[in-house]
């Protein structure tokens, strides 16, 4: 089941089309990774999909209903990217009022607030300023008035920026916890690693268009240039096939690329035949990083200022 | 709305609770209260009293001169600069004389001001006196009797509304006007400034976007407008509290006749700074007198509803003012100044038309709701429909509550657009078009 299908998104600027004809749609429950260079049209996006911005044409089905910002923006928690908090405001009281504004009653509110206070450790903060806090704590703070209202879709812009190891993690463990219990969530960021870890599925967008969209695995599969990498325990002096090349040769493994008739078998065939002790053997698939700065090179690196005839 | 009122609600405690609210709030009527009696009771001390040598040679006195309450004279024969002191004198004055042109005072210390207007007074006053009686034979006394007599005439106006016939009084009237007009003038400045300074406070913090998530920008707009009007409301309900309890304090340690002692003093002292202070103890006086004259019930009304209606005008623009501002102070110096420049535009067009209520230019400026809020203000204690017939009272209120919706229909554009914008700053050009884009 969807939550949420967007259909030929767009919305153009005066000087750029920020979201071009945009669709995808995302199933309950899933982990779901936006990726994106710097000025792809990423924030504008979510932005849409927050209720935020009104896209110039398209459509947003939000729970097999129409999109409606006013009312579904209680089912939704966007933590952006440009995030911050009243500086003077105390910590509970800011909670507080951001969970409020969600529409929960206050009595509500207030057990929710406990509730995530005590899981995260931060029960002595209640009294405390956010100008007394460090970043990697506001971060928490801001993980937290975000999911309070336990909302049906999260949408995380970067989470994890300025947050330590230990703090990445923990936020990384409730993460996968919410989409347990049935929370999608939305996962926007340029570091890939995180989302080869994190996301089920992923859509990469590049100046306003959707370049990529499948499964993690699906994509790694798409994008691979069939190399293997096999470890023996000493190298034969000539290696000559005529189902694959050797593209590297280190101190005790070797790099191969199988041609499009050889398979694997016939690999290993040939060394057992040579009389090699194969000691592993794999296939390398491209990282999401790979296969991101090669679809993304190429292209201008930074989006250039053009006219618009929408 | 009922995050409406949680944004108010906000908006409202967190200002109202903070440290620097609660002194500003009560230290400024007490230090106001504080200065005037002070400064009246020193100006009433202060006097000293000396005793005055007058040598007169060529008898320009006439060996009369009045005594003030700072200052005794004498003329007697055997006194000179050298001995004055051991005789008893603080001062000796010469009068012009064959030894010496002018008015010549020779004392140890240095007369204070007050002691000097009135020594120069008396001087003028002796000598006209000394002429009138040598050339003219006029008795100085009947003088006096005849001029009092023909400077009373005070002029009580009265003037015919319906049957009723109502007295008038200019002097309260611009009184009335000028006060309420300032009064006006200054919460459109501190308060406006407090919006603008919310907003982009918001937007620097990076706390717009979040909030926007879950509000309406139009909604987290007019959230903080009612808040700081609000507490714009309640600093003015505690000033008049403590002002009202202040003066019924000061008239109980400020006795009827030390009012009237500062009245005095403060018409003998030559355009000094206490002036202003002591005036204000003798208007005091006066107002309590004439107060119950004017139409109160219509004033108050007025201006609460210019009050309001002109804080909303205003405060609409500085929120769409603070939103396209960044960090960079200078830049909301620069976009702030177009929208206080109107308003000190009305407050020198006020200053003309508590002279002249009924000229065009007052008129035309208060029906104009960027000045009416102020200007209107100032004509309105004049007399409603005498200066200001209703007609005009009303069109100006339509227009002022027409152009507040008009300012925030514009502004709540810009804003929406400016609380989301970081990075470089927006020009004039820009905002006008945030503001007419359509959707």
């Amino acid at each position: 089941m969807h939550l949420l299908q967007l259909s030929n998104l767009k919305k153009y600027y005066a000087t750029q089309k920020a979201v071009d004809d945009v669709s995808f749609s995302i199933e309950q429950g899933s982990i779901f990774g936006l990726l994106g260079p710097n000025g792809a049209g990423k924030t504008t996006l979510l932005r849409m999909i927050t209720g935020i911005f009104y896209p110039d044409a398209g459509e947003i089905i939000f729970n097999d209903k129409k999109f409606d910002p006013l009312n579904d923006n209680l089912y939704i928690g966007y933590m952006p990217e440009e995030r911050g908090l009243y500086k003077k405001m105390k910590i509970g009281e800011q909670a507080l009022y951001l969970a409020r504004l969600k529409g929960l009653s206050k009595s509500d509110a207030m057990d929710k607030i406990k509730f995530w206070f005590t899981r995260l450790g931060m029960e002595s903060w209640w009294n405390k300023k956010v100008e007394d806090l460090s970043k990697g704590m506001s971060q928490k703070l801001q993980f937290v008035t975000t999911v309070l209202h336990e909302p049906k879709l999260i949408i995380l812009d970067e989470p994890f920026s300025g947050l330590d190891p230990v703090n990445a993690n923990l936020i990384k463990d409730e993460i996968f916890e919410l989409a347990k219990k049935g929370s999608t969530i939305i996962f926007s960021t340029h570091r890939m690693e995180q989302v080869e870890e994190i996301c089920d599925h992923i859509v990469l967008i590049n100046q306003g268009k959707k370049i990529l969209d499948g499964s993690v695995q699906t994509i790694k599969q798409q994008f691979k240039e069939n190399l293997f990498r096999i470890q023996l325990a000493s190298l034969p002096m000539s290696i000559n096939h005529p189902s694959f090349d050797v593209v590297k040769r280190n101190d005790n493994h070797l790099t191969l690329k199988i041609n499009e008739n050889g398979t694997s078998n016939e690999v290993l065939q040939y060394f057992i035949n040579e009389n090699c002790q194969v000691e592993a053997f794999n296939e390398i698939l491209p990282s999401l990083n790979e296969v991101f700065i090669r679809l993304v090179e190429g292209t201008k690196t930074s989006r250039q200022f053009q006219t618009v005839s929408a | 709305m009922k995050k409406i009122l949680l944004i108010i609600q906000r908006e409202y405690w967190t200002r109202v609770r903070n440290k620097t609210f609660i002194l500003s709030t009560i230290l400024t009527p007490l230090l106001f209260a504080g200065l005037i009696t002070t400064v009246t009771v020193i100006s009433i001390k202060n006097i000293d009293h000396e005793k005055v040598a007058v040598i007169d040679h060529e008898n320009l006195l006439n060996g009369q001169i009045e005594n003030t309450k700072a200052l005794t004279f004498a003329f007697p024969k055997d006194v000179d600069s050298n001995n004055y002191i051991a005789k008893g004198y603080s001062a000796i004055l010469y009068t012009p004389g064959p030894s010496n042109n002018g008015y010549k005072l020779i004392s140890k210390k240095q007369f204070g001001m007050v002691a000097e207007g009135d020594l120069e007074e008396k001087i003028n006053k002796s000598v006209e006196n000394n002429f009138l009686a040598s050339k003219y034979h006029i008795d100085a006394k009947d003088l006096e009797a005849d001029r009092k007599q023909a400077g009373s005439a005070h002029i009580n106006q009265t003037y015919q509304e319906g049957t009723e016939v109502k007295k008038g009084n200019s002097e309260l009237a611009y009184g009335i006007g000028y006060g309420s007009g300032f009064l006006i003038y200054i919460t459109l400045l501190i308060y406006g400034t407090m919006v603008m300074r919310g907003v982009s406070e918001e937007k620097t913090n990076r706390i717009a976007e979040v909030v926007i998530s879950s509000v309406k920008p139009f909604q987290l707009m007019i959230g903080k407008i009612v808040g700081i009007g609000a507490v714009g409301l309640t600093q003015f309900l505690i000033w008049i509290i403590l002002i009202i309890g202040l003066t019924s304090a000061a008239t109980t340690f400020l006795s009827k006749e030390t009012l009237q002692q500062a009245q005095e003093s403060s018409q003998q002292m030559p355009g000094s700074g206490m002036h202003a202070a002591s005036g204000a103890a003798t208007g005091f006086n006066d107002i309590k007198e004439t107060l119950s004259e004017a139409n109160w019930f219509l004033i108050i009304g007025c201006f609460l509803f210019y009050f309001l209606f002109g804080y909303l005008f205003y405060a609409s623009l500085f929120a769409a003012v603070g939103s396209t501002v960044n960090e960079d102070a200078q830049d909301a110096q620069s976009l702030q100044l177009p929208i206080t420049m109107p308003i000190i535009v009305s407050i020198v067009i006020m200053m003309n038309a508590i002279t002249n209520p009924s000229g065009s230019l007052a008129t035309w400026a208060s029906l104009i709701p960027f000045f009416s809020p102020i200007v209107m203000m100032g004509r309105i204690p004049f007399g409603v429909p005498g200066t200001v017939p209703y007609w005009q009272l009303l069109l100006s209120m339509l227009l002022l509550v027409a152009g507040f919706l008009l300012t925030t229909w514009v502004s709540a554009k810009i804003y929406r657009t400016g609380i989301l914008m970081y990075g470089k700053k927006a020009t004039w050009r820009e905002i006008g078009k945030w503001a007419f884009r359509k959707n």
